[in-house]
């Protein structure tokens, strides 16, 4: 009861509004100045590399997007998605090895299949599938990452807020 | 014959020089920065010859924002559109597209084509496409 | 208690620059946890770690955390620096504000913002930080080199004279690779067997040397100090332990129909063959795809001409599996096919060649026995035109982007030495830039222009005509006079780009060695260790890892040999403590982990638990064997029941990461 309430509330409060004050962040002038917050999921050996790459050579990515750096995308369990969403992350990209390239050799593949089926979950639990993206990132494309940032903060922008699974029981 | 419509005699300070450079690069629509002057587009160009401005030069001084230069130039009238320079090109220009640029600055100003629409209409149906448009911007004058 | 320090790092004007250094050290202060903090122009000094000694000492710090560059980079210094100050090494994070957030954003308001951030995201994850203890690994004291080109032949040489058995594996039938090819070098033009056929001999007879040529590596298993290969040895058809060299069947063989891969297809050779006279082993093999007696049954003139009885037409590829401590990497290159470079002359004339097959032209042991001719008339050519930048520097789709380094250099040593030979002769080289960086080289180039009078034309060809009759004509642009030239040279030799080897990509998967977009091997750090691969105990050598000349190629095959000699004279490995571990009160025993583990690492054992109803039973429960677990996650995170765990990345850890970067 509680959660739909906040729900119908959250529109009328204005996005923007609503949840910057949360976050303590001046508004400014533009209302519409929606700054999503983006969780990447780094692998160690090539993604994580990339995105060092991408400062080495100075290419500009958006300072939304906050790397979390794990030995291996099949390190990463659905649930550390999943609580990112929760905890109000309005995007999730998982990087890892190209295919064949895992340097655990098969990690990828794994986690290319989990997360094939988070996918068809978060339909269900009602967090648009495009919030979270998998894409393969090796140790040498630094300039690929940063486009790669770029576009997705650009559609997660597009997409608005995510305001589904915010676990409203837990909100002060 | 050079670009009647913009007299490169005239384009005298930085700030005219740098507009018609904008101008003609977003015509030609092709990455002049990536080039490293290779050479290859003049060594390809059937046409290079009986040029004033050959093909390499061209993307040079559109690179270098020397769009006078460029106007001035006969070779864009030279020009075949062959494409031959675009295909040898190891960097992904265009320079038959400066070329074009260079060919629509002088034009485009001179208002409406000479053929109209019912004469391109009229024209040979077994002409190539590329022959119908470098006749509709060529004689356009 | 954790009692967090936070050393925030200027990195010079690097961090500082962009992110308010002195507001991040003041978050730090206000987050729970964190006892002290400070910021320092560069941390990873002498003075900076002094400052972070001086702070553990006064203010009892147990956990650090260093807001610097990235953890690739400097994690090993501050994990060193915490232990020397009785901290676990372990128990360090690093925020990564120079290239995640300094390098990457403009604005300072908003990279001082993330910066706080990921500062706080690091000190979530080092309150939760255990202490971690490495375990050992044994080293076998025996190294691979994959490739017996100069880089393989120098890096195995290196070790063997350290004292360590060394293995080359080399696919084709000998050692000796493309320097072999050559019949110069630049920049003293000292002849090329001359200085390489010694080492080959060298490495034959060193004692602590075996030769695997004809060989491929299958598979690879194991890790840093225990990798074990299966190596395929293909069958020569030949017995090398009788065979004299004496080559009498390769001279009989009838077959005539393939193309001398050492020749560089100028020459035909038979189905049995020795690559060239100072082949290293030199035994012949029959390339059974090309064999009348493999094809049709009916032949067998070798067999019948062997004086040793050698032939052995039954024989089979043999698998041998071997146990190494180090891996080095020294698969080499290829040029460029130049198939989508038609328009100049390729595959349309047999008088357009690549600068390989006019090496074999001009050596004495090639096809002409060092007679410069024209392919197609068997004539010596009067105009010769050397293209640089075939398929180099070139962005499209049918090139590679980068600069293939050595051919500025070759063009020039050929040039002169066509001079040299046949003072005649016309030379023309078109280039784009000449790039002769490296000691003398220079001046060399410049010998080819003032002393031997070769033409250099700044400009490419663009087009080469081949005329009915066979002659050539081409056109090429001539930039510094701003118009286009014509010629009619007698031979087109193009500098082809050079590729890594079309193996390197097969091997890198076996390994697991990182490659680039291109197919080199990537190194560990482009600056700091340009000879290791990011994967522990894998080295690189040579042209596997980019574009480079012999005496770089001879450096870095030195240099991967000292590396590998470094982790060899090792009795024990620390191995990585990050390994998973097993909650065995919550362990069902389902065995998922078991079949995830790429390394078979844990097993299902039977073991005596307290459940967590308080119930003492018997069930079998996954166990993980630390030496083989690498650490990469998989078990813990396809675990039902949460009860597999990674060291140093646990779900709590994770999680409360998670938790920092959402708010």
């Amino acid at each position: 009861m509680l959660v739909t309430q906040e729900q119908k509330q959250q529109p009328a409060a204005g996005a923007a509004a609503g949840k910057d004050t949360a976050v303590g962040k001046d508004t400014g002038t533009g209302a519409a100045a929606f700054e999503p917050k983006i969780v990447a999921f780094c692998c160690n050996w090539c993604s994580y590399a990339g995105a060092d790459g991408a400062g080495t050579a100075r290419k500009h990515y958006p300072a939304n997007v906050k790397i979390i750096k794990v030995p291996c995308s099949g390190r990463v369990r659905p649930l550390f998605i999943l609580r990112a969403f929760q905890k109000g992350a309005d995007g999730v990209i998982l990087c890892g090895c190209h295919p064949g390239d895992c340097h655990y050799m098969t990690g990828n593949y794994y986690a290319r299949r989990r997360m094939d089926l988070l996918l068809s979950m978060l339909d269900y639990l009602g967090v648009a599938k495009d919030r979270l993206r998998v894409a393969w990132v090796s140790a040498s494309e630094g300039a690929r990452f940063a486009d790669l940032m770029n576009e997705f903060t650009a559609h997660i922008a597009s997409l608005g807020e995510n305001v589904k699974l915010r676990d409203m029981r837990c909100r002060k | 014959m050079t670009a009647a419509n913009v007299n490169p005699a005239e384009i005298r300070t930085p700030e005219q020089e740098a507009d018609y450079t904008e101008q003609l690069l977003r015509l030609a629509d092709t990455p002049v920065r990536r080039c490293i002057q290779c050479g290859r587009c003049t060594g390809a160009c059937p046409m290079a010859k009986h040029m004033d401005l050959v093909p390499n030069r061209l993307v040079w001084e559109l690179k270098n924002g020397r769009a006078s230069v460029v106007l001035a130039a006969r070779s864009p009238w030279d020009c075949l559109s062959c494409f031959a320079c675009e295909t040898r090109c190891p960097r992904g220009i265009s320079p038959a597209a400066c070329m074009e640029a260079a060919r629509l600055m002088a034009i485009r100003p001179a208002g409406a084509p000479v053929l109209t629409a019912e004469e391109v209409a009229a024209l040979d149906p077994e002409m190539p496409q590329q022959g119908i448009v470098a006749a509709y911007r060529k004689f356009s004058k | 208690m954790q009692k967090i320090g936070v050393f925030v790092c200027w990195c010079g004007s690097n961090i500082a620059a962009t992110v308010d250094v002195a507001r991040v050290v003041a978050a730090a202060r206000e987050v729970s946890g964190v006892v002290y903090a400070a910021d320092y122009p560069y941390m990873c000094s002498e003075q900076g770690q002094d400052l972070v000694a001086r702070a553990v000492r006064e203010h009892g710090l147990n956990r650090l955390v260093v807001c610097a560059c990235s953890p690739r980079m400097h994690e090993k210094t501050f994990r060193a620096c915490a232990e020397r100050n009785g901290i676990n090494p372990y128990q360090v994070e690093i925020a990564n504000i120079r290239e995640q957030c300094a390098w990457i954003l403009k604005d300072k308001d908003e990279a001082t913002a993330k910066a706080i951030v990921l500062m706080k995201a690091a000190v979530a994850k080092a309150l939760l930080d255990e202490p971690l203890a490495p375990g050992e690994s044994p080293v076998t004291k025996r190294a691979l080199v994959i490739g017996g080109g100069i880089a393989g032949i120098e890096t195995a040489l290196d070790i063997a004279e350290a004292g360590y058995p060394v293995d080359i594996v080399e696919k084709e039938p000998s050692i000796g690779g493309k320097m072999a090819q050559l019949d110069k070098t630049f920049p003293t033009l000292d002849c090329s067997a001359c200085i390489l056929t010694p080492k080959m001999v060298d490495a034959a007879q060193h004692p602590n040397i075996r030769i695997l040529s004809y060989s491929e590596v299958e598979a690879v298993r194991g890790f840093v100090g225990q990798f074990e290969v299966d190596i395929r040895r293909k069958a020569r058809s030949v017995r090398a332990d009788l065979c004299s060299g004496c080559g009498i069947c390769a001279a009989k063989c009838p077959s005539r129909q393939a193309d001398s891969e050492f020749d560089a297809g100028l020459r035909k050779r038979g189905a049995i063959y020795i690559p060239f006279a100072q082949a290293i082993p030199k035994v012949p093999v029959i390339d059974r795809t090309q064999c009348l007696k493999f094809r049709t049954g009916k032949c067998g003139v070798c067999s019948v001409v062997c004086p040793n009885h050698c032939i052995d037409y039954e024989q089979k590829d043999e698998i041998l599996t071997e146990r190494y401590g180090v891996i080095v990497l020294a698969t080499g290159f290829e040029l460029l096919d130049l198939k989508r470079f038609g328009e100049l002359g390729w595959g349309r004339s047999k008088d357009v060649i690549t600068s390989l097959q006019l090496e074999r032209l001009t050596n004495a042991g090639g096809p002409t026995e060092g007679r410069l001719v024209c392919p197609s008339t068997g004539r010596e050519p009067k105009r010769v035109v050397l293209v640089s930048c075939v398929g180099s520097r070139d962005t499209t789709d049918r090139g590679k982007t980068y600069c293939s380094k050595i051919c500025c250099m070759y063009n020039a040593k050929h040039a002169m030495y066509i001079r040299e030979k046949y003072p005649d002769t016309d030379v023309t080289v078109f280039y784009i830039d000449v790039r002769t960086p490296g000691k003398g080289f220079d001046e060399f180039q410049r010998r080819a222009v003032e002393e031997y009078g070769v033409h250099y034309i700044r400009g490419l060809v663009g087009k080469v005509d081949v005329h009915r009759d066979g002659t050539l004509h081409l056109t090429a642009g001539d930039l510094n006079s701003g118009r286009q030239i014509e010629m009619e040279p007698d031979l087109i030799v193009l500098a082809a780009a050079v590729t890594p080897s079309p193996d390197a990509r097969r091997i890198a998967g076996l390994v697991t060695a990182s490659i680039d977009n291109d197919g080199f091997y990537v190194e560990a750090h482009p600056k700091l260790r340009p000879v290791e691969s990011p994967t522990a105990g894998i080295f690189l050598s040579g042209m596997c890892q980019g574009p480079k000349d012999i005496p770089e190629t001879v450096a870095q095959a030195g240099a991967a040999a000292v590396k590998a000699i470094g982790l060899l004279a090792k009795d024990k490995l620390l191995a990585n403590p990050c390994t998973a571990r097993c909650d065995e009160q919550r362990c069902s025993g389902c065995e998922i982990c078991v079949q995830v583990c790429p390394y078979g690492a844990i097993t299902a054992e039977d073991k005596t638990v307290v459940t967590l109803e308080g119930v003492r039973e018997t069930r079998p429960v996954a166990v993980v064997n630390e030496a083989l677990c690498q650490g990469c996650g998989a078990c813990s995170a396809a675990c039902p029941s949460g009860a597999m765990d990674l060291k140093g990345f646990t779900n709590r850890e994770i999680l409360a990461e998670v938790d920092a970067l959402c708010w």
